[in-house]
């Protein structure tokens, strides 16, 4: 039973692939993760934005009321070196790499276009296998055109690729107004690989305290239906591998997304749940159900189930309950 | 051999010695010393080793005395051991350096020289503190500037290992501990010529050691310990020639010279002036201007104090000699003359005695000069060689002052100067906040590293903790800078926050010519009008230049906040033209990287931007011919002031205290409270303001607010009749003062600093725009006059009678007079509003004894004190007596209170015939466990003292004198409330053997822990109150320990009343514990998370801060009440609800525990991890010991 896959030009051994999110920020569980059967690993993002913040934070609180009094001329001890900006993520990325055999990505979320770019030639020079790049703008400004956004996001695609010679892929959100477009700009752009889609912390309102408490939780399976149907509708139509991420939990989740064209699911939530031994009893599951089903690879079946190549593609674009229509049919 | 030129302070240079010179550091923080350890800490943190390559170990102890203590056995076991101190610290040192001594063990201590508490303490410079250390057998030697600091360092170290005389090398506190200077730095090589490591193989083969079995420190009997004192005189009468025999050495090396006595002058001079330390630089300075002049006067800095060598003394001073004026920085009350007198005295006296002297007896006198810090200029040396050209030269005298009461002062021209025409003089004011002392520091080691000037930094700031002003003095030239006094004659001046133009002469120190540069939002064309008389006057007389920039709207456009200290750094070179214009903006770019460097790369683009953009903001306004000004500078205090208020406390605010002459002192140290009042500071960028429409009056801005300006007022409507327009009131919601009442929430705007925590903690949300809660912040500025007629009549609103209020609410206890306001302490200081709590409940009857710390500075800090009266005239009576003796201090009133109690009670007993036994038996048995009690009590009292005047008018029968007695005494009869207060550096460290005993007494006092969990008033170094996983100074690689549970440790005693308490947790827990603990007849102790700026968080946001700390069962809420016992439950009651959020969502809020995950990230992780483990093991330990008894029986 064959279920290794090639995704972003590497080969792997399987198609489970845990998403960056808070445990692999831990070596020992890319370890786990390997053990359990991952084919790859994408350790948490690197925020540009949050490393700015944490500079300017740690700058302020050690140099405000500095100098201000005869006895305390400074409140914290002196330190001739801080492991600022990107250093801790970099030196993860060497650990990760030095821990396990698969493949590691790094995942990035600039802020300006030199952070972009910066930042993801020092990750390449870490050692990472490929980059996510981890892209959200959000649009609040009510003269930005749709399309002024668009063109920022293929630049920064466009320009780190001039940059790194490791793989790229972009980790899409589900809100540009043409999806497919988009996915074939980035592609062009020199993306090897779509990661379909990301999640966002949302806001919330504390009706108690009258605040926004800004949250995230565990994504459902429910939640696969809407990378599933653009994975399909995309396969074999763009020149990036796709990758498939959100409501992941079970074997059979897995075999849907490759059916519908993924090279690689993603999943998070599921091994929150379950815990990272959650990956081998999907892997056995998978495998169970392709010998139930006489597959003998995962190549065989990917794609199966795509807009391409299934015999009323028309379901995937049907966006309402159309009972009617179909009945009159 | 070319060494590195180094642009550092003297602190910064003897502990660069010291590291490299030794191998274990025994160290406590006490001002001016502490930075001399935070070096060493910070150096072993990352791994900076000594001569011999190994990384010295570091350790703080819980006192001077158990540091000394350290040193003493660590130099018993042979390492080469040091230690840094000054003042009371030195003081606690004196028992083991006479056994240092004794034992003729090689050390060097380091110590920044300052003043010993008397009638006041005082953080500042002079030599009380080393004097007192003469008898102890340690060789003494003064340093008087940076570069001599570090040389001495070595000198005394080779010294010490030749002769085995323990050596205390001192120099001044802050006039050369904290001066930056230009100097040449050591190399590791000079070092190690000059330690001979056969003599340190000889020290350590002196040491303890099992292997080689001895005993030392035997106890001695009549018969023979004489005999044995005097063993060690061979090793001093060696010891002077040894030092100079280490100075040659030295100059062989490294080429400066130096004599165990150094003369500078006239060879023929004939006036002589003898002195050590910083004041030696300003008579040297003077006596070559002097010489200059063809005066015959002469100097002899001394550089080995003690052993004094008589014979390289006399020989040092000229045959010429007729008159010597000997300088002590000290004071020696009763002594027929200050120490370095007598010596001389004692010197001449013996040589002429002997036949010996080359010259006729001259005339000799002492003085004083520059305590604490007082200035020493070339005026007063000037007049000081005056002095001696008199028939009778006054004797101990004084310089510096004016002493009217028992005339020991000399005059001095205070406009004498002999200030260099080639060296730059520069004054910059600033707000401790703004950077200013950091970018003028930065600017004097661009200067002195960028180009071969000499370069000097003094920074003096003030005593206020919130908006602090800070004045920079920086000097610079071709010639060496022997200036150690202030600039007065500026030939450049910036004023970094324009309020200070308006308040403070700050042109009066400029010389014609010299250059103006002032920070204003005012726009170029308004910026003349914008300035007072005075500096438009001096800005015309003195042809200055004039130049702005609006400093703040560039730090805002570059994201540098309130920073604008490379803004103002720019604009300095811009416009001094000490270097190219280009080549000063590169200096000033290379600087920024190397100072932000390890910060990151958005801090270095966002100064550099910063850079940028100054030029551009830069503009010279031209000077008008004609004042066109229309306000002059007020002084600070109205004329309605009591006159001490306008006479002292005025002009002490006013800058002008140098000018208070000693008649106007009181002599014992006693000044009178309430008097911030008059201290109007407008610090506030931006006030409270209330909203009475929507406002609960939950008074729970009023209980958090750290300074006592945000109040709350419950009368009824009749008062509103004289209301100014603005003043707000609205209905009172509750009727618990009777029907129609009314309500108003004042800000005492002008004392507000502004720091948000009353907006914070406010509850209520504007339904329509939920961004507003019932107050909210404006700007001051406009706010100002109309909120000032608000507050004054707000003020004229009657209190609420005291018996009818419910203090166990925190909603009333808020209408409670605070009797402590408008103090000092941080903008969202957390130790003061417990402290205005207990003020506000027994302010009134309250006594309190307060360790020295943070809360005795904002305390009792001069000019003003924030303890406060009511309107009775009762308020708390406060007092310091030490850092480590505080709670026995108060234990002290305790018994006086009991006594004179006993007393009041026996004398009653004995005139209750002439007194009536009704009012005696009332007044013996009164129950006074509430306030109506108490005011019950005072009425009876009152009628008491009626009675005993009346018998002392109408016969006494001869009992005069008992009824005398008994009227000095009624007082006592009232309950009293003694209050012990202090930081945990004090509970937690070094008092804690006192605390602990007191707790032991069963007396009845109140103990409150201010806890900050450091040592915050020197600067935030660890206590054993340090969380672990955070770093502090002296832990700079975090604290690998768990906090000490000082609670747990008191209910050890069983009769311990303990509680941990946390005003933004849980207000009313936080009352309800103050309230039991005064309650409880016994001792009690109270442990109150403080937040601090030490702990590197926003303190806007320090209460929620305590709810996490709370939340995540880090610091339990508890109450142990020992009367509970009694009634059978369980005394121990777990007031918080259990564990809800993860430690780490607490410590990483706070930059004390985020920086190790910069600095140590490994060891940060293993940190919190245990820390956690901490958290999660104290709960379950403290959960199990308050199951109720019930419970715990039914387990069972």
């Amino acid at each position: 039973m064959n279920i290794s896959t090639k995704y972003l030009g590497l080969d792997l051994k399987s198609p489970i692939v845990p998403s960056a999110g808070p445990l692999t920020a831990e070596i020992s569980n890319i370890k786990q993760m390997e053990d359990a059967g991952a084919g790859a690993v994408v350790l948490y993002s690197l925020f540009e934005e949050q490393i700015e913040h944490e500079e300017l934070e740690l700058n302020y609180h050690t140099s405000v009321s500095s100098e201000s009094h005869a006895e305390s001329t400074s409140y914290l001890p002196d330190a001739f070196d801080f492991r600022c900006g990107p250093d801790e993520y970099l030196e993860h990325i060497r650990k990760a790499k030095d821990a396990v055999d698969i493949p590691v990505f790094a995942s990035l979320n600039g802020k300006s276009m030199g952070g972009w770019i910066d930042y993801a030639k020092q990750i390449e020079k870490a050692g990472a296998d490929g980059l996510e790049l981890n892209i959200y703008l959000l649009a609040t400004g009510l003269n930005k055109k749709s399309h002024e956004i668009e063109d920022v996001y293929v630049d920064i695609v466009k320009n780190v690729r001039k940059e790194i010679k490791i793989p790229i892929a972009v980790k899409m959100h589900p809100f540009f107004s043409s999806t497919a477009h988009m996915a074939n700009e980035f592609s062009n752009a020199g993306a090897n690989g779509l990661v379909m889609f990301n999640r966002f912390y949302q806001p919330d309102i504390d009706l108690e305290k009258l605040e926004i408490e800004p949250d995230i939780i565990l994504s459902t399976p429910m939640e696969m239906r809407l990378p599933l149907r653009w994975i399909a509708i995309l396969y074999g139509r763009t020149e990036a591998d796709l990758a498939a991420t959100t409501g992941v939990y079970t074997a059979e989740d897995v075999i849907k997304m490759t059916m519908a064209g993924a090279k690689v699911t993603q999943m998070l939530s599921s091994l929150i749940k379950f815990g990272i031994g959650h990956i081998a009893d999907v892997i056995i599951n998978i495998k169970k159900w392709m010998e139930e089903n006489e597959y003998e690879s995962l190549d065989q079946m990917r794609g199966s189930m795509s807009y391409k190549n299934v015999s009323d593609p028309g379901k995937f674009e049907r966006a309402n309950y159309m009972k009617v229509l179909h009945s009159y049919k | 051999m070319k060494r590195k030129k180094v642009t550092i302070d003297g602190n910064e240079a003897a502990a660069y010695t010291a590291f490299h010179t030794n191998e274990i550091i025994a160290i406590y923080p006490i001002t001016p010393s502490s930075n001399m350890g935070e070096w060493c800490d910070a150096w072993s943190a990352v791994g900076k080793r000594n001569i011999w390559g190994t990384i010295p170990s570091v350790s703080e102890l819980q006192s001077e005395g158990g540091a000394s203590g350290s040193v003493h056995g660590a130099l018993q076991s042979g390492a080469l051991t040091t230690t840094f101190t000054a003042s009371q610290g030195l003081l606690l040192m004196i028992p083991n350096m006479f056994k240092i001594a004794g034992e003729l063990t090689s050390t060097v201590f380091h110590v920044a020289a300052r003043s010993i508490a008397t009638q006041a303490l005082s953080i500042f410079g002079d030599h009380s503190d080393v004097m007192a250390t003469r008898v102890t057998g340690f060789a003494l030697i003064p340093s008087s500037n940076a570069q001599e600091v570090m040389d001495f360092a070595l000198i005394a170290q080779a010294a010490t290992l030749e002769s085995r005389v323990p050596f205390l090398h001192f120099f001044d506190g802050f006039r050369t501990s904290h001066e930056v200077m230009k100097i040449e730095e050591l190399t590791l090589d000079d070092m190690k010529a000059m330690i001979d490591d056969d003599l340190v193989r000889e020290h350590r083969a002196r040491a303890l050691n099992p292997d080689n079995p001895f005993l030392r420190g035997t106890a001695q009997n009549p018969d023979v310990f004489f005999q044995g004192r005097e063993t060690v005189n061979p090793y001093y009468q060696k010891c002077a020639d040894i030092v100079q025999k280490q100075m040659d050495k030295f100059a062989g090396l490294v080429g400066r010279k130096y004599h165990l006595f150094d003369y500078v002058g006239a060879p023929d001079a004939e006036r002589i002036i003898i002195i050590m330390g910083s004041g030696a630089m300003t008579a040297e300075e003077t006596v070559e201007y002097l010489t200059g002049k063809g005066e015959k006067v002469g100097l002899i800095k001394v550089r080995l104090y003690r052993p004094f060598s008589i014979e390289h003394f006399i020989n040092a001073l000229p045959e010429t000699t007729k008159s010597i004026a000997v300088l002590d920085r000290t004071k020696e009350a009763g002594s027929p003359g200050e120490p370095l007198y007598l010596d001389v005295i004692d010197a001449i006296s013996e040589k002429y005695m002997n036949g010996e002297l080359k010259f006729t007896f001259p005339k000799v006198v002492g003085g004083r000069y520059g305590l604490s810090s007082k200035e020493f200029t070339p005026a007063m040396v000037k007049a000081v060689y005056e002095n001696l050209n008199e028939d009778k030269p006054k004797a101990h005298f004084t310089i510096g002052i004016i002493d009217d009461v028992t005339n020991s002062s000399l005059d001095f021209d205070p406009d004498f100067s002999i200030e260099k025409e080639e060296t730059f003089r520069g004054m910059f004011y600033g707000l401790g906040a703004d950077g200013t002392v950091g970018a003028n520091k930065n600017s004097i080691k661009i200067i002195g590293e960028g180009t071969d000037n000499h370069a000097q930094g003094y920074f003096v700031y003030d005593s206020k903790k919130s908006g602090s002003i800070t004045i920079s003095h920086l000097r610079f030239g071709p010639k060496e800078i022997k200036s150690t006094y202030l600039i007065s004659k500026a030939n450049f001046i910036a004023c970094h926050q324009q309020v200070f133009s308006e308040k403070m002469n700050i042109l009066k120190d400029a010389v014609e010519g010299a250059t103006f540069l002032l920070n204003t939002k005012v726009p170029k064309e308004d910026a003349w009008d914008s300035l007072p008389t005075n500096a438009q006057k001096d800005l015309i007389e003195k042809k200055m230049k004039f130049y702005i920039i609006d400093a703040y709207k560039v730090a805002g456009e570059t994201g540098m906040g309130v920073r604008i200290n490379t803004i103002m750094q720019t604009c300095f070179f811009a416009i001094s033209n000490i270097f190219p214009k280009e080549e000063a903006i590169k200096m000033i770019k290379d600087s920024i990287k190397k100072t932000y460097g390890a910060k990151g790369d958005k801090i270095v683009q966002m100064n550099f931007d910063a850079v940028d953009q100054t030029i551009d903001n830069l503009h010279e306004v031209e000077i008008p011919g004609k004042i066109t000004s229309k306000y002059q500078i007020e002084f600070p205090v109205p004329d309605s002031a009591p006159r001490f208020i306008r006479e002292v406390t005025g002009k002490i605010i006013a800058g002008e205290g140098d000018l208070i002459p000693v008649s106007k002192f009181p002599a014992d140290g006693t000044y009178p409270l309430a008097t911030t009042k008059w201290e109007k500071r407008n610090i506030a960028l931006e006030v409270p303001v209330w909203d009475p429409d929507i406002c609960i009056q939950c008074n729970k801005c009023v209980i958090v607010c750290p300074h006592a300006t945000i109040r709350a007022k419950v009368y009824e409507e009749k008062e509103l009749a004289n209301a100014p327009e603005t003043f707000k009131y609205t209905k009172y919601k509750a009727k618990d003062y009777g029907e129609g009442m009314f309500y108003s929430l004042q800000v005492a705007v002008e004392d507000c600093t502004g720091c948000y925590v009353c907006v914070d903690v406010c509850p209520v949300k504007n339904k329509q725009e939920t961004r507003l809660k019932a107050i909210n912040m404006e700007e001051q500025m406009p706010l100002r006059e109309k909120e000032r007629e608000n507050w004054n009549f707000f003020l004229t609103l009657p209190e609420l009678d005291r018996t009818k209020i419910n203090v166990t609410k925190v909603k009333d206890s808020q209408y409670l007079e605070p009797l402590f306001e408008f103090s000092g302490a941080c903008a969202g200081c957390g130790e003061t509003p417990y402290v205005k709590l207990v003020s506000q409940l027994f302010g009134d009857r309250a006594i309190i004894a307060n360790a020295t710390g943070c809360s005795s500075i904002y305390g009792g800090n001069l000019p003003t004190t924030p303890w406060a009266v009511n309107k009775e005239g009762r308020g708390p009576a406060w007092s310091n007596s030490l850092f480590e003796d505080n709670a026995e201090f108060g234990y002290g009133f305790r018994l006086a209170i009991n006594k004179h109690n006993v007393q009041a009670k026996e004398l009653l007993k004995k005139l209750s015939s002439d007194i009536g036994n009704e009012l005696v038996d009332a007044l013996i048995n009164a129950d006074q466990s509430d306030e109506a009690g108490i005011y019950e009590q005072r009425e009876r009292v009152r009628a008491l003292n009626d009675k005993l005047n009346e018998l002392l008018k109408t016969g006494a029968n001869g009992k005069t004198s008992d009824i005398k007695n008994l009227l000095s005494l009624s007082d006592y009869l009232i309950k009293k409330s003694v209050w012990i207060m202090g930081g945990d550096g004090w509970a937690y460290d070094i008092g804690y053997g006192g605390l602990d005993h007191v707790l032991a007494s069963g007396s009845d006092v109140n103990v409150l822990v201010l806890d900050t969990e450091v040592y915050s008033n020197t600067g935030g170094q660890c206590s054993k109150a340090t969380p672990r996983a955070a770093v502090a100074k002296f832990a700079a690689a975090g604290k690998p320990i768990k906090k000490k549970d000082l609670g747990m440790m008191a209910m050890a005693y069983g009769n311990v009343y303990v509680a941990k308490i946390a005003m933004g947790a849980n207000d009313t827990h936080t009352l309800r514990a103050i309230l039991e603990a005064e309650a409880y007849n016994g001792p009690s102790i109270i442990i109150a998370y403080s937040q601090c700026i030490a702990h590197g968080i926003n303190m806007a946001y320090g209460m929620r801060q305590q709810k996490a700390a709370v939340d995540s069962g880090y610091w339990p809420l508890y109450r142990y009440n020992p009367e509970w016992s009694k009634e059978g439950k369980n005394p121990l009651k777990l007031d918080s609800k259990g564990i809800k959020i993860p430690l780490t969502d607490f410590a990483y809020a706070e930059t004390r525990y985020k920086m190790l995950t910069k600095t140590h990230p490994e060891l940060a992780k293993k940190l919190i991890k245990e820390a956690q483990n901490d958290v999660n093991q104290t709960w379950k330990e403290y959960e199990r010991l308050a199951k109720p008894f019930d419970s715990a029986k039914k387990d069972n």
